[in-house]
């Protein structure tokens, strides 16, 4: 475990001293504020709004965060041959991908953590609440489909040849899933076989990462979800999480590095 | 003598790219075996199968046939690694940490207790002379000062056997010396450094014993004194008559 942490460490490092974290956050920042700065006709149901396109943001910003920084790490470790000295020491190829895989989590959870705790206070203090309890699901299943974003990203990393194709192609899966996947089976009662088997069983197949948007609370100030519903969730996400690493491992495994 | 790198009938072979070619053999049936407390020197020109064979020895590469093995545990053991040091021909680190951080990092994948960590990184910046940037990120420094800080990474785990690919290469004359000193004081403290050159002189005066390769096959092995004997002439001469270059 300790090998993990230590490369996972790594991965963190790099992550707040390069910029890109920075420049999203400030980006966010701003433009939160001047959304929540302007009074639209008096109409305090604007807030609503105002919410939603600043969590909008959120979301687009984290999966930015997440996804890049999980690219990179293989292809930039070969490209910048520092994966030759790290692995001549006691260390697998498996525990490099799941530090790496961890680091890009905790990275990407540290960064979404600064983005809800900013959010939180911009809209606590136009509301004058902070339903701290809806605030923490969302942020926890948030985070939870970020891992299942990451690990996808990590196995197309060792998969694909270069990282601006992962990046891309796990942009329009993600993007896919949360908004075509939900309705695929709808769309499958609809069609003949054999077509309709498979879509069927491709909505089965993908994960379901609407399951993790819970920015209803936050927007409509819904009650929370049952924590056993939470945690269902999230050990859905764990196995997905698990699958693709997995996979990325046997790929990584079988790369020969020279 | 027990060996402590030792390879059996090794053998690699690379699918090449044209299609008509199929593969292409790097290694065929390599024998090797180095001694405890040896310097070992690896020779041969460009593409002669050195760089596969450490690729082997660290596990980058697996190999088609035979197996090789360090300290007697088969290299596809990421344990045959505790032992090692290992230190590239060019810097490969990450950039944005520092020296410290960059030891503290590889002593963690060692499982190296913490105090003890910090001892080693004091002694190993003090040994390279780079406790005055300790603190600076790598890419500010310069190549010499970078390859120093790889010398230092593979030295954090107290190795007792050091491979080191072209440790020399690039650096001024100073900085060479630098890295032939610490060589000779690593001899001198027991450790099995197994290295790879182009620099044939300064070989002949490091090693104890070498072996040269050409088109994946050993064509030299032996120790230094023997072989001059042998071929009555220096290092740079055998290896030129080894590798078949005739000066008209």
């Amino acid at each position: 475990m300790n090998k993990i942490v230590a490369v996972s460490g790594v991965v963190i490092r790099e992550l707040y001293r390069r910029k890109d974290f920075y420049v999203l956050f400030i980006l966010t920042v701003l433009i939160t504020l001047l959304a929540g700065s302007a009074n639209f006709f008096n109409d305090h149901s604007i807030v609503r709004y105002l919410k939603e396109i600043c969590l909008m943001l959120i979301w687009i910003s984290a999966l930015v965060v997440a996804i890049t920084t999980a690219a990179r790490q293989i292809p930039f470790e070969r490209e910048n041959r520092t994966i030759f000295p790290l692995l001549a020491k006691p260390i697998s190829r498996w525990q490099v991908l799941v530090g790496k895989f961890l680091g890009c989590w905790l990275a990407s959870g540290a960064a979404l953590l600064v983005f809800y705790v900013f959010f939180a206070i911009v809209s606590g203090t136009r509301e004058h609440s902070f339903p701290i309890g809806n605030y923490l699901q969302a942020f926890w299943m948030h985070w939870q489909m970020l891992g299942i974003v990451i690990a996808l990203t990590l196995l197309g990393s060792v998969a694909l040849t270069t990282p601006a194709a992962n990046v891309t192609i796990v942009f329009i899966i993600t993007l896919g899933i949360l908004f075509v996947g939900p309705y695929l089976h709808k769309v499958a009662i609809r069609m003949t076989e054999p077509s309709a088997s498979l879509l069927t069983g491709l909505y089965f197949a993908i994960p379901h990462l609407e399951f993790f948007d819970l920015r209803g609370l936050i927007i409509h100030d819904w009650p929370m979800v049952g924590w056993l519903d939470i945690g269902a969730a999230t050990l859905y996400g764990w196995l997905y999480c698990a699958f693709f690493l997995i996979a990325a491992c046997l790929v990584f495994r079988r790369k020969a590095l020279n | 003598m027990n060996a402590i790198l030792r390879t059996d009938n090794l053998r690699v072979e690379y699918r090449t790219r044209e299609v008509r070619q199929g593969t292409k053999l790097a290694l065929k049936s390599l024998n090797l075996s180095v001694n405890a407390g040896e310097v070992f020197g690896f020779l041969g020109p460009n593409g002669a199968g050195k760089t596969t064979t450490m690729n082997v020895l660290l596990g980058y590469v697996n190999p088609t046939g035979g197996a090789a093995y360090l300290f007697d545990v088969n290299v596809r053991e990421p344990i045959a690694r505790q032992r090692i040091g290992y230190l590239p021909e060019l810097t490969y680190y990450y950039k944005f940490l520092t020296a410290e951080e960059l030891l503290r990092f590889y002593a963690k994948i060692f499982e190296i207790p913490k105090a003890e960590t910090e001892k080693r990184i004091d002694q190993l910046l003090k040994l390279v002379e780079l406790e005055h940037a300790r603190k600076r990120p790598i890419r500010t420094y310069s190549k010499g000062m970078q390859q120093r800080a790889g010398l230092a990474q593979a030295l954090i785990n107290n190795p007792d056997l050091l491979l080191l690919d072209e440790p020399t290469s690039g650096l001024d004359p100073l900085g060479r010396m630098k890295v032939r000193e610490i060589i000779q004081r690593l001899k001198n403290e027991g450790k099995t450094v197994f290295f790879s050159s182009h620099e044939l002189g300064e070989v002949e005066t490091i090693c104890d014993r070498v072996a040269i390769l050409h088109q994946g096959e050993l064509k030299v092995e032996g120790r230094v004194d023997d072989l001059v004997k042998q071929y009555q002439c220096n290092l740079e001469q055998i290896f030129l008559k080894v590798v078949g270059y005739n000066a008209e």
